[in-house]
């Protein structure tokens, strides 16, 4: 049986991508941001999962205006690396695992979840750059990613809630795959940002610190608040943080932290990071 | 339904969120956008920008923010950011020069906010807290 092993909140700030194929990573500037994550590079090249499951949205990129899925779930064998303006990044190619992503498309979709089944998707900064704070600048990446694609650009995206249920309902998939994998999940954007109009470079770090605490202590009752607070407190692109229940509902319901580290700003953003392992159910 | 009087969306102060209505009228100027991923059409964008916008029916007024490159302008009619960063990043900017100039701030200004926490949430929460709203 596959089962998830733990889950990973990650930023996905496009200017850290850049940092990196560049070879700006050492600059003052953004030595705090990758020495935050000189544990977790360590932390998953030790536990090697078979396969990452990873939440991200995409930046108007393999979806426009024109198809815009609330969910999509990405089936193919491989997801080339998209242009965003600036000609591709200097990233390997992201690997799938089409027959798990099948299965959990298929299960998720029985369990009521309507999931969009993607077959050809170049994948952005958002899925990539987490992809580099966790495995550096590899000429292959070592694992099979899933990407999990959610709206948060078109209002409104799901709830907070309904991403909360879908982590369990991607659990429940995961655990019904029949081959023994040790899945990771990562959920990724946010935190605090505002990037658009007059009020942008809003930071709160009240709000990210207190986000983290309930992330990892009561995700339940955080996953009713809702996007009114985020917006106004957080900034407009901080309802990227929704993502982060979808990871945290397909762990158990107590978890331990493994790793946190928090730091402002990269770039307009304020960066979060969480390891989560698993600490057993309540009954 | 809400209605607009009632959204609570609208009283933050300095921020357009992307809703339905904004959708539909930003459209092609979204969709304008979309079509600079490609090099060839960024190109063709630069090569003479009036003529590349007439393959999209948009407003007069979506034409001249875009021409002059009114960012918040752009916003107000339909754009949406990760939209608009596309020809940010036609023209060399990145999102946080893109950000500075919607600020009216200088890229060093806004920069050195960003270094000290960037900007506050007290005072930023209502429109109510801002002189001009």
């Amino acid at each position: 049986m596959a089962r998830i092993v733990a889950g990973v909140a990650s930023s996905h700030i496009p200017a850290i991508g850049a940092a990196l194929d560049n070879g700006r990573a050492n600059e003052p500037y953004w030595q705090p941001v990758f020495a935050g994550y000189e544990f977790s590079k360590k932390w998953i090249a030790d536990l090697a999962p078979d396969v990452i499951i990873e939440v991200y949205n995409d930046h108007a990129t393999a979806f426009s205006l024109d198809i815009i899925p609330t969910f999509a779930i990405g089936c193919a064998a491989e997801f080339p690396i998209a242009d965003e303006g600036w000609g591709p990044r200097t990233v390997p190619p992201v690997i799938g695992h089409p027959e798990l992503a099948w299965h959990i498309a298929q299960s998720t979709i029985l369990d009521e979840f309507d999931m969009t089944i993607v077959n050809n998707m170049e994948v952005d900064h958002g899925l990539t750059v987490p992809l580099s704070l966790m495995f550096g600048q590899p000429e292959r990446w070592p694992v099979p990613v899933i990407p999990l694609a959610v709206n948060v650009v078109q209002y409104p995206p799901p709830t907070g809630h309904r991403c909360y249920n879908l982590g369990k309902a991607i659990r429940k998939a995961v655990e019904s795959y029949p081959e023994d994998l040790r899945v990771v999940v990562f959920g990724t954007g946010g935190m605090s940002h505002q990037l658009q109009g007059p009020r942008a470079g809003l930071i709160n770090a009240q709000f990210d610190n207190e986000f983290l605490d309930e992330l990892i202590a009561d995700p339940a009752h955080l996953a009713r608040r809702p996007h009114i607070e985020y917006v106004r407190e957080a900034g407009s692109e901080a309802i990227e943080l929704v993502m982060w229940l979808i990871m945290r509902g397909a762990l158990d319901d107590r978890v331990e932290s493994v790793h946190r580290f928090y730091h402002v700003p990269a770039s307009n953003t304020a960066v979060g990071h969480l390891i989560l392992a698993n600490a057993g159910n309540r009954h | 339904m809400m209605t607009e009087r009632e959204n609570p969306f609208d009283d933050i102060p300095g921020t357009t969120l992307f809703d339905a209505k904004r959708s539909r009228q930003g459209y092609h100027l979204n969709m304008f956008c979309m079509s600079l991923m490609k090099e060839a059409n960024r190109a063709a964008f630069k090569a003479g920008e009036r003529a590349y916008l007439d393959r999209w029916p948009m407003t007069p007024e979506q034409r001249d923010a875009i021409l002059t490159r009114d960012w918040n302008r752009m916003l107000e009619l339909g754009g949406n950011i990760y939209y608009t960063s596309k020809l940010g990043a036609t023209d060399g900017l990145s999102f946080q020069a893109l950000a500075a100039k919607m600020t009216g701030q200088t890229p060093e200004e806004y920069a050195a906010m960003m270094l000290s926490g960037g900007r506050s949430i007290d005072g930023n929460r209502s429109k109510s807290e801002w002189r001009d709203g």
